[in-house]
């Protein structure tokens, strides 16, 4: 394999890992903050990107207008789905919590197909066409902006979480619950607060996505890719999920790549990651940044 | 119901259905289920057979997650081991159909035992994106793996023949799977009973007084396991030759998931539980097909949207049942005998 085809699998790898880290902040959000382990992550990201598609395309409306539009609606959507379904089974067994969000996300899975369709959707991109050369290599315009836009979001994040009041209160309400309801802040807030978040987020990566190479009902397996990147990432670590989105992108593109070219085998891609958390699991379950207070029997 | 009836003596208690009125039931519904097959049509015969698969799965999947207190969201894929084992076993090697199932079960309990090795390290939500893992991997097996299982085309899952006679159609298979299910039943039925069941249950309960009292983690937790895709690895091969054809697109996440609905939506650690949700998540598309297909009337110009209704309202439900029933129907059925059993007296 040549170095310039390495290269562009990394870019590439590069560009969807930017994607799987905005999908697995907003996984960790919620997992740090109300415990529920969120297999709707993906249909959230899909529902951001087509209410964005919708409103572009069908609405004829500037492109930053409806991606705020967005980011608005799946702020909302999230609260909703926090208020109306989750707060019932607080405190419900592991197992019965991820069926909800197994259930929701067949749900939504359902609404976006009725709604929308089957067919492959690309949201017209606000970024000129054109390329600069990396190492050879080009990287369009687009590239760097999905990536560019990705990295301000975190930050973004990551500054939110720092410096707020409600950054505060929900780093605390990550730490100890009890604690937090004691010192005066509204918990079930904070859970709302956190889905809301998550859902932007996703939605952001969701828009993303469907800029760069469109989407359709298959992109909900993002939210399985979660998995392996914030495992990879450690499972509390908000610069962790970050991290590990963009590895598991770059590892699963270029392992694809390897096994295409060299072995001849198709499809590795889906497995790469998984495989990869296995050993994580195994090894170091804690993951890259993530505490290391797992509880072993 | 129940009422008015002592257990006075030690051999009572142990018994297997412990009262008399259980034994009344348990006659009923066998008379009931041999009796299917005079006024059903072969559509209906056809859903009871897949009803009957999904209960020998989901009994599976009960004892690891109802019973040991592990989640697994691999199970379809365990399914599909079996599936995959006893079509090669069938139809390349040769092997007689009477032995190629639990062939294939053992098969299917090794790999289960393989990927349940992790739940001795991992918890909870670990657990449950390794046994995820497991699905992806198994999944990538069967489509890569052509020599053995045909890619992504598949396999023919080969001619059963039982004492020379070739089984064909929905009524031989009716009474086959009928017996497979009768015999998962009575075996997880007779394991809660055992030691060996009781371990399971105290390893849920609480693993470290578990392990303090000599039970070994280990062990418990793979034989969990093996039990359970030994029970999945036999449905998938009668499921297999029951459809004749195995492709990896029926062992998908798809298939973990509607079986982890079945436990659930049953009853987590209920025998009856189990039979319940098999039979309500089987029945529940159908319903909603026929339901739909009354409402709009013309249904053709409508399939996309159909489809699209018909999982949504699937996923409705499953959020529905858990929020107001989530320790299952075997526990509203638990309920609903109380309630008569008291009957003028209660609430």
């Amino acid at each position: 394999m040549s170095w310039s085809s390495l290269l562009s699998l990394i870019v590439n790898g590069v560009v969807v890992g930017s994607v799987y880290s905005m999908v697995a902040l907003g996984f960790v959000v919620i997992y740090k903050t109300t415990r529920v382990i969120n297999f709707a992550q993906g249909e959230l990201l899909l529902v951001g990107a087509y209410v964005c598609f919708a409103l572009t395309v069908s609405y004829q409306l500037p492109f930053w207008v409806s991606f705020l539009m967005t980011g608005v609606f799946c702020g909302t959507l999230g609260y909703i789905i926090e208020r109306v379904v989750l707060r019932r089974v607080v405190g419900d067994p592991i197992v019965s919590v991820i069926m909800i969000t197994l259930g929701l996300s067949i749900v939504l899975r359902a609404i976006v197909g009725a709604v929308f369709g089957v067919n492959s959707q690309v949201i017209p991109s606000p970024i000129p066409d054109g390329a600069i050369m990396v190492g050879g290599v080009p990287v369009s315009y687009q590239y760097l902006f999905s990536m560019a836009f990705s990295l301000v979001a975190m930050i973004a994040f990551g500054a939110f979480f720092r410096w707020t009041r409600l950054g505060l209160a929900m780093r605390a309400t990550a730490t100890d619950q009890q604690a937090a309801m004691a010192m005066g802040i509204d918990v079930g807030r904070i859970f709302a607060v956190s889905w809301a978040i998550a859902c932007v987020v996703s939605a952001v990566g969701g828009v993303l996505l469907a800029t760069i190479s469109g989407v359709n009902l298959g992109v909900s397996h993002f939210g399985l890719k979660v998995f392996p990147a914030v495992i990879l990432g450690g499972l509390d670590s908000i610069v962790g999920a970050a991290v590990g989105g963009v590895l598991i992108g770059v590892i699963e593109n270029v392992a694809d790549g390897m096994f295409k070219s060299l072995l001849d085998i198709d499809g590795f891609r889906d497995v790469a990651a998984f495989a990869l958390l296995v050993v994580v699991l195994m090894v170091r379950p804690y993951g890259l940044f993530g505490q290391r207070a797992i509880e072993r029997i | 119901m129940s009422s008015g009836e002592f257990i006075v003596r030690h051999e009572q208690a142990l018994r297997l259905f412990p009262t008399k009125w259980g034994r009344v039931r348990i006659a009923v519904a066998v008379a009931l289920v041999l009796a299917f097959p005079i006024f059903a049509n072969s559509y209906q015969l056809g859903l009871a057979n897949l009803i009957f698969i999904n209960i020998v799965a989901v009994l599976g999947l009960n004892v690891i997650t109802g019973f040991t207190g592990q989640i697994s969201i691999g199970h379809g894929a365990f399914l599909g081991v079996g599936a995959y084992a006893s079509a090669y076993l069938v139809s390349v090697v040769g092997v007689p159909f009477l032995l190629a199932v639990p062939a294939a079960g053992l098969v299917a309990a090794v790999v289960g035992s393989f990927f349940g090795i992790p739940s001795v390290r991992l918890k909870g939500l670990y657990l449950a994106i390794a046994t995820l893992a497991a699905q992806f991997i198994l999944e990538f097996v069967f489509k890569g793996w052509t020599s053995v299982t045909g890619g992504t085309s598949g396999m023919s899952a080969g001619a059963p023949h039982i004492f020379g006679y070739e089984i064909h159609g929905d009524l031989p298979f009716y009474w086959i799977l009928l017996a497979a299910a009768a015999l998962a039943l009575l075996f997880v039925r007779n394991l809660t009973r055992t030691a060996t069941g009781r371990a399971l249950m105290a390893v849920r309960d609480h693993d470290l007084a578990a392990e303090i009292m000599g039970i070994s983690l280990f062990r418990t937790k793979v034989l969990a396991f093996a039990i359970g895709s030994f029970l999945a690895g036999v449905a998938g091969a009668l499921w297999g030759h029951y459809v004749g054809y195995v492709t990896p697109e029926q062992f998908g996440l798809g298939l973990s998931i509607s079986l982890l609905v079945m436990v659930i939506v049953g009853g987590l650690g209920s025998v009856l539980g189990s039979v319940l949700g098999a039979i309500f998540v089987t029945l529940i598309p159908e319903a909603l097909t026929t339901g739909a297909t009354m409402l709009v009337p013309d249904a053709s110009r409508l399939t996309d949207m159909l489809a699209f209704l018909r999982e949504g309202l699937f996923g409705a439900l499953i959020i529905v049942t858990l929020i107001v029933e989530p320790a299952g129907l075997a526990a509203r059925w638990e309920r609903i005998k109380m309630y008569w059993s008291l009957y003028p007296f209660a609430r």
